[in-house]
């Protein structure tokens, strides 16, 4: 057992740490205000190799092991919770899914574009009236001759108005899980249109909108696997993702706690530095120990994923407790700053309304523990 | 054009560097350790030489194990090969020291030019990059802040007080780089799990046929004798003046006859 990473995911790390300080986390502020998607900062991404993060290098990716990517997650979530959730959910929804499901043809065509950032990704899921109870979706896939036609709307799709490729989850069977089929769907497809934008709590610099699609025709050769298969897909890329989540939570939680430190280390009050004071320190150490539990488990998810080894239940666990953690680290260090916490000009606001999404997407904190609760009493 | 580049590791300056209660060294818990900022910029260089007249790039480095790190960092930044030298006798050798062990290394393999930082961060003395062109039997200049390679001759900058000091070097010869000579390019993602398949090749001083008996501790003319953390810093004096003049006039004051700078 070794507690530590490895010398080229300490690489990584402080090669995405170095980038994000520089060109994200001053600015984050200022995305964030303006509630605007920060396309300038997307041929930067590109560059560094965080839109491609584990595709491999023979389609342009990165090819990195699945914990680099949880560590390159964690440090842009460190300097920005929205951006992190736009490269998080990039990669590990909509790229992820072509490169776990694709034929070989399917992932030449899409992955050099979506790693490259010529096409950014969305993934679409949900439905207005279909969340948790993702099997239970209506946008239907009509088969006419050797094509599909696509009608129905999709809800909460991150990067819904600016995404190139977006993969839709779409019944072409019965009622169930069992009649769902996943397509490729390139935007300029007529019929498909950006419905409304979302005005968010927080994470307000990363895009999110319902997508419509009204007779979008798709070829046959855009399905990616079988008639079917599309439900069990969607589930198999979602434990990826939560991953993701998970240190993205992390991410916004350090940086929370880090806010907070140097502020009771300079902030006085009757005669000296709040930091001296246990009710403060206790709530530091607190956020602390959360974080550090909260990581190992992000890592013990990723380790297993690197080891070709189940990861379910442990990616759920993962992402369920660092959501939970970074959103008590970020009440804390609210509550820390006192009156300065509660307003703009202090990071510790942002963080705080950011983090909360990480409890609700891609899997509901309930929906996570509804999962671990499934693999132990399977287990037992 | 087959480049050199000596590179050092040490700590990282944004990180608090704390002295140990015994004043034996720096305390080197929890320290993170990174590649030169000045050798970054020579790895830089190094890489723009080859992309304009071909050839390659390899980094060396002197360093206890922990050191491989610095050179993967100039893998991922492109660099073609590395080499490691280290030998338990070297703990302690002094710069001269290291210096002759680069000079052993950079002879063994084809060399046009050999480039390194103008000094390191962590002791700041600028003596490896001098010395190591004195063992080389090479031409040599310091702190350069440009490089212009041509026909088995470069052209080099050097900033001096009041003016750019111009030089022309016949090659193959030791440059020391400032900082002002380039922008670094960052290591990439997939920059790094290329420089993660590329082998570092570790010599000792027995593979290099050399003495530890010369270039260890034991030759070692330089000693440290005691490190002291720098003086804390007092808290600055606030004065409430009753109104801008007046501050003005006691700011005045405080520079001619506290801090006489005026």
């Amino acid at each position: 057992m070794r507690f530590e990473l490895t010398e080229s995911q300490r690489l990584v790390y402080r090669a995405v740490e170095e980038f994000a300080a520089r060109q994200v986390r001053p600015r984050a502020a200022d995305w964030d205000r303006e509630g605007r998607f920060p396309h300038e900062v997307i041929p930067q991404l590109a560059e560094l190799g965080l839109l491609g993060l584990q595709v491999p290098e023979e389609y342009g990716g990165s090819g990195l092991d699945a914990v680099s990517a949880a560590v390159a997650v964690e440090r842009i979530a460190w300097a920005d919770g929205s951006l992190a959730l736009t490269v998080a959910s990039h990669n590990s929804l909509c790229t992820a899914h072509i490169l776990l499901f694709g034929r070989e043809e399917q992932k030449r065509r899409y992955l050099p574009r979506l790693a490259r950032g010529e096409a950014l990704g969305a993934w679409c899921l949900t439905e207005p009236h279909a969340g948790s109870d993702a099997a239970a979706l209506q946008t239907r896939a009509d088969r006419r001759g050797d094509r599909y036609v696509l009608n129905g709307t999709k809800a909460f799709v991150t990067q819904g108005s600016v995404a190139g490729v977006y993969v839709v989850l779409a019944r072409t069977g019965g009622e169930g899980p069992g009649g769902i089929t996943a397509f490729v769907v390139e935007r300029g497809a007529p019929g498909l249109r950006v419905g409304k934008k979302e005005e968010k709590l927080g994470l307000r610099a990363s895009d999110t909108a319902e997508v419509v699609f009204e007779d979008v025709e798709v070829p046959e050769e855009n399905r990616l696997g079988a008639e079917g298969e599309g439900y069990a897909q969607a589930m198999r890329v979602l434990e990826g993702g939560r991953i993701g989540i998970g240190a993205m939570a992390v991410g916004i939680g350090r940086a929370a706690l880090e806010a907070a430190v140097e502020y009771a280390k300079t902030r006085r009050a009757f005669g000296q530095p709040i930091a001296q004071f246990q009710a403060i320190q206790w709530m530091l150490a607190d956020s602390a120990v959360e974080l550090d539990a909260a990581w190992l488990l992000v890592l013990r998810a990723a380790w297993l994923v690197d080891q070709g080894l189940p990861f379910r239940k442990e990616a759920s666990m993962a992402k369920l407790y660092a959501s939970e953690a970074a959103h008590r680290a970020t009440d804390r260090a609210l509550q820390v700053h006192g009156g300065y916490g509660y307003i703009r000009e202090y990071a510790v606001e942002r963080y705080y309304r950011d983090v909360r999404l990480c409890e609700i997407g891609e899997g509901t904190s309930e929906i996570q523990r509804l999962i671990v609760a499934k693999a132990i009493l399977r287990a037992t | 054009m087959d480049v050199v580049v000596c590179v050092k590791q040490v700590p990282d300056t944004e990180q608090p560097i704390r002295v140990r209660a015994d004043g034996s060294g720096i305390d080197e818990q929890g320290l993170n350790w990174i590649l030169n900022y000045y050798d970054e910029h020579a790895v830089e260089e190094a890489l723009r030489v080859r992309e304009r007249h071909g050839g390659t790039v390899t980094v060396v480095c002197v360093g206890p194990p922990r050191a491989t790190e610095a050179l993967r960092t100039a893998l991922a930044m492109g660099a073609d090969e590395a080499v490691h030298v280290w030998d338990p006798a070297l703990e302690g050798a002094d710069h001269l020291g290291v210096s002759r062990v680069l000079a052993e290394v950079v002879r063994r393999m084809p060399h046009d030019l050999v480039l390194c930082g103008r000094l390191a961060t962590d002791d700041n003395a600028s003596v490896v990059g001098a010395a190591l062109a004195e063992y080389l039997g090479l031409a040599q200049a310091t702190a350069i802040a440009k490089l212009e390679i041509g026909d088995g001759v470069a052209t080099v900058e050097r900033e001096v007080e009041g003016g750019v000091e111009v030089l022309r070097v016949p090659l193959p010869a030791v440059f020391t780089v400032e900082r002002t000579i380039n922008e670094p390019r960052y290591p990439t993602l997939p920059g790094i799990m290329k420089a993660k398949r590329k082998e570092i090749r570790t010599l000792s001083l027995q593979d290099l046929g050399l003495d530890p008996a010369q270039v260890g501790a034991a030759a070692a003319r330089v000693r440290y004798a005691r490190f002291d953390p720098p003086p804390r810093r007092e808290a600055g004096r606030v004065v409430t003046p009753e109104s801008p003049e007046e501050g003005a006039r006691l700011i005045a004051q405080f520079l001619q006859d506290t801090a006489k700078v005026l």
